[in-house]
């Protein structure tokens, strides 16, 4: 069974609102091996002209990957996570994500394509402030692996 | 690092190294990226479980890989905000060996991060970096491929909004 290629354009409600804080940049940060201050040092992020501490080129990930999960989950987009490859990622930023953000992603099916016996769905998450300002595109490519016959 | 100065965007030129840096990944490591993204996939953590689908034995998340060799930009160009747009293709995986009981920081897998200067947009204020990374483990193979980093590193005509 391959994704189903109808549900290409499908858009779903935004995701519950992200409270971006300074500890999870920081925590993030750390795990990527980020150790630029601007991630964990108000002043220094400050004197970059940043309001406050500056999330990481991918923190955008956290948010994304979440919003994403309603087309893993959605039962007519039929995709078997177990066969699930990260084939590609985009990130393009309107602005950084700095601490104090809220943020909201909305998630919509770009593409569904078939390759052999493979299937890709691109998807792109909408960040953007729960006042409506722009933040950052996500486009992620999942390639479903199809059964061995 | 208090006092970096940002690259004269005028005097790059296209191909030009910005830098190399070998990062090293533990289980350890992995189990911290997994807490920090919320991506809890357990090829990532769990040796059975990677087994069970084929793999040698526990990954990298591709999303580690990803965030971790851009490090490199960031530091070159002395702003985290700075990195406007951020694209990869994963090409191949990244086994981490359990090092766990030679010591907290004995690296289970060690990659090799190049950057150079791709293309160069004056008008924008901005260059694209591409990023080379190689496993020597696994003879040199790509990890990442089109990993390729726009900065921007002086006021452009467009709508960044972090101008102050």
């Amino acid at each position: 069974m391959s994704v189903n290629p109808d549900v290409q354009g499908r858009s779903y409600p935004p995701s519950p609102p992200y409270q971006v804080s300074r500890e999870k940049i920081r925590e993030f940060a750390a795990a990527v091996q980020a150790t630029h201050p601007a991630h964990t040092d108000l002043a220094a992020a400050q004197a970059l002209g940043h309001p406050d501490l500056v999330a990481p080129p991918t923190f955008a990930v956290v948010i994304a990957q979440g919003a994403e999960a309603v087309v893993v989950k959605d039962p007519e987009a039929n995709i078997d996570f177990t066969r699930v490859v990260h084939a590609d990622e985009r990130f393009t930023h309107h602005r950084p994500i700095v601490a104090g953000d809220e943020l909201a992603a909305t998630v919509t099916v770009e593409s569904v394509k078939s390759l052999g016996g493979h299937s890709m769905i691109t998807t792109r998450a909408d960040i953007a402030t729960t006042a409506g300002e722009p933040v950052s595109t996500v486009r992620s490519t999942l390639l479903v692996r199809g059964e061995e016959s | 690092m208090s006092t970096h100065t940002t690259p004269d965007i005028a005097a790059l030129s296209k191909g030009e190294s910005i830098g190399t840096r070998t990062v090293e990944f533990t289980r350890g490591g992995l189990v911290r990226y997994a807490g920090a993204s919320g991506d809890f996939n357990p090829i990532h953590w769990s040796p059975s479980m990677a087994q069970s689908v084929g793999l040698p034995g526990v990954i990298a998340h591709g999303m580690l890989t990803m965030g971790t060799a851009v490090q490199l930009v960031t530091d070159w160009c002395g702003d985290p905000g700075a990195v406007i747009d951020y694209q990869t293709r994963f090409t191949a995986m990244v086994p981490v060996a359990d090092t766990t009981a030679d010591g907290p920081d004995v690296p289970g897998a060690r990659l090799e991060v190049t950057g150079k200067i791709g293309a160069l947009n004056l008008e924008d204020g901005t260059v694209r970096v591409d990023l080379t990374v190689t496993d020597p483990a696994q003879g040199g193979a790509k990890i990442l491929t089109k990993a390729q980093a726009v900065v921007r590193l002086a006021p452009g005509t467009g709508t960044g909004g972090d101008a102050q």
